[in-house]
């Protein structure tokens, strides 16, 4: 059974230009399962929808129609059961590293015996265990992202939900954080659904890229590279990885098809 | 380019720093504070000669006055009879002031029912309204502590507003998102991140308060520091009604600073940010 389904999900924008009242349409009918364990990229260029989808998958947003369901129950806004991960990490500047890590594990009311071993085995996780009482601002954008991360992980959720996650940082920085997701999937197999509009980035990490344009589901582009994926220069080489690349860009430079134009 | 000549470089670059740090060393603020008030003071106290000691006065005039109300303990009553109204009415302000702008920066329907008199309340001259305010609550303690709550309030009101508008919208989503309730995302969220409008707000309402407490004085039963004032220019002692002025101006000014104090200690991570010195 899927994990995460999204069935004919639509969402239109009430908004304001130049005074008049005009509707934006940011996702039309979207549609796609995500199987358990899974890790899906929803990749296109900006203003496709693809962060919206994400929002109404965790609860931020409300589909203005459709229905998401997440272990076979719909969603009712945000849960446990959702982490997610921000695009610039959004980590609260007055707690410290351990602190933020803390934060969704406080909101779900464990007993602080255990907040405290979880915070601590997570950060560790991440390998900031020497970072452990930094303020955010005393962090560089790639370990105010693991913390990110951690938060997310720690609440133990079944899903984890990441926008952009790496958009910010310089290439090192990403690729090193790339890797440590690929580590960390493999050793907890959570279902991971995260945008990007990074092709490398999509058929580096997931194991089937939702590509959309314009509100719409484009095509849905499997990767058939192997895990564990630990060797970046191996996977970079493969004839699977060009391949594929190519082919989501090929499916990004498309024209629109007819029923994309309908809405 | 050879080895010595990129040495040669290195070294004048590493000395060019080393003088730089030399001279990066500077005055610490309170040493030009100090020398900025000699220098007034001095020149104050230099034009003593050209001062007529009915429309003016000068600094040792003033100290000696002060000695002499400190001794006759006039001094330290006024000041203990103006402070306690004055502390009374500032911290209610603080304690009713906060909330409500948190609530009117929170939640739409507070704002726009009572925004508008926050507003209005805080642009009217609340001057204006002692006569009243006397009727309702007399001469003594009470209408004093009104008035001064009445000035105090609005600044720390509005700035807690303004500050509750200013969070970021995804930081609050971070609380949403880990299934924060909103007593929550309140406290652990919106609270911490208005904490420098609030303390910005405290500040600012001190020195509406210290005009508030000399306002009461001279409008309700005179008394206090505000009452030494109109007393001494009633009767042209001129240097004795600088020694309240001077005190109230110094009261202003240590209780900014404990305030700003007390901001680097609850919400230290915002001079840090800032790059300000602690």
């Amino acid at each position: 059974m899927a994990h995460v389904e999204l069935l004919n999900v639509s969402k239109t924008f009430a908004l304001k230009v130049k005074g008049v009242q005009r509707h934006a349409r940011a996702l039309d009918s979207l549609s796609f399962n995500v199987d358990k364990g899974e890790i899906v990229a929803l990749a296109g260029p900006s203003g496709c929808g693809k962060t919206t989808a994400l929002r109404i998958i965790m609860g931020l947003e409300n589909a203005s129609s459709g229905s998401v369901k997440v272990a076979g129950r719909q969603i009712a806004g945000c849960g446990f059961d959702r982490g997610m991960v921000f695009q610039h990490a959004e980590l609260l500047p007055w707690r410290s590293a351990v602190e933020n890590i803390k934060f969704g594990l406080e909101m779900k009311n464990l007993p602080q015996k255990e907040i405290d071993e979880r915070a601590e085995r997570f950060l560790n996780l991440v390998g900031l265990g020497h970072a452990k009482d930094h303020r955010p601002h005393q962090l560089s954008g790639g370990m105010k992202q693991r913390v990110g991360i951690a938060r997310a992980l720690a609440i133990d959720p079944e899903v984890l939900l990441m926008d952009e996650p790496f958009g910010a940082l310089d290439s090192q920085t990403r690729e090193t954080l790339q890797m440590e997701l690929l580590d960390i999937h493999q050793r907890t197999g959570k279902t991971v659904i995260f945008v990007t509009h990074d092709l490398d980035e999509a058929v580096l990490l997931a194991d089937r890229v939702v590509v959309m344009v314009g509100g719409h589901l484009r095509e849905i582009i499997p990767i058939e590279l192997e895990r564990p994926r630990s060797d970046m220069r191996l996977i970079r080489s493969a004839s699977e990885f060009a391949r594929k690349r190519t082919m989501i860009w090929e499916a990004l430079h498309e024209p629109a098809k007819p029923h994309e134009l309908a809405a | 380019m050879s080895i010595t000549e990129t040495t040669t470089r290195a070294k004048t670059a590493k000395e060019q720093t080393s003088v730089a740090v030399e001279k990066a060393w500077s005055m610490p603020d309170w040493a030009i504070t100090t020398v900025s008030l000699v220098v007034l003071i001095g020149l104050w106290q230099a034009a003593a000669p050209f001062i007529d000691p009915l429309f003016g006065s000068y600094p040792s005039q003033i100290f000696s006055s002060f000695l002499v109300m400190m001794e006759s303990g006039t001094l330290a009553k006024a000041f203990w009879q103006s402070i306690q109204p004055f502390f009374a009415g500032y911290l209610l302000a603080a304690l009713i002031g906060v909330p409500a702008g948190l609530l009117l920066g929170r939640y739409r329907v507070a704002e726009a029912a009572l925004g508008i008199y926050v507003m209005a309340g805080y642009a009217t001259p609340l001057i204006a309204l002692v006569p009243l305010l006397m009727v309702w609550f007399g001469l003594g303690f009470a209408v004093k502590m009104v008035i001064i709550f009445l000035l105090a309030f609005f600044p720390i009101c509005i700035n807690t507003w303004v500050g509750v508008k200013a969070v970021p919208k995804t930081l609050v989503e971070v609380g949403t998102a880990f299934c924060a309730p909103q007593s929550r995302i309140m406290r652990q969220i919106v609270l911490p991140a208005t904490l420098p409008y609030i303390m910005a707000g405290l500040r600012l309402a001190i020195g509406k308060a210290v005009i508030a407490m000399i306002i009461a004085e001279f409008l309700t039963a005179i008394s206090g520091l505000g009452g030494i004032i109109i007393n001494a220019a009633n009767s042209f002692r001129t240097a004795e009604m600088f020694v309240p002025i001077i005190c109230v101006m110094i009261l202003a000014v240590v209780l900014d600073r404990l305030v700003a104090w007390l901001e680097r200690k609850v919400a230290p991570w915002q001079s840090e940010i800032a790059g300000e010195h602690a």
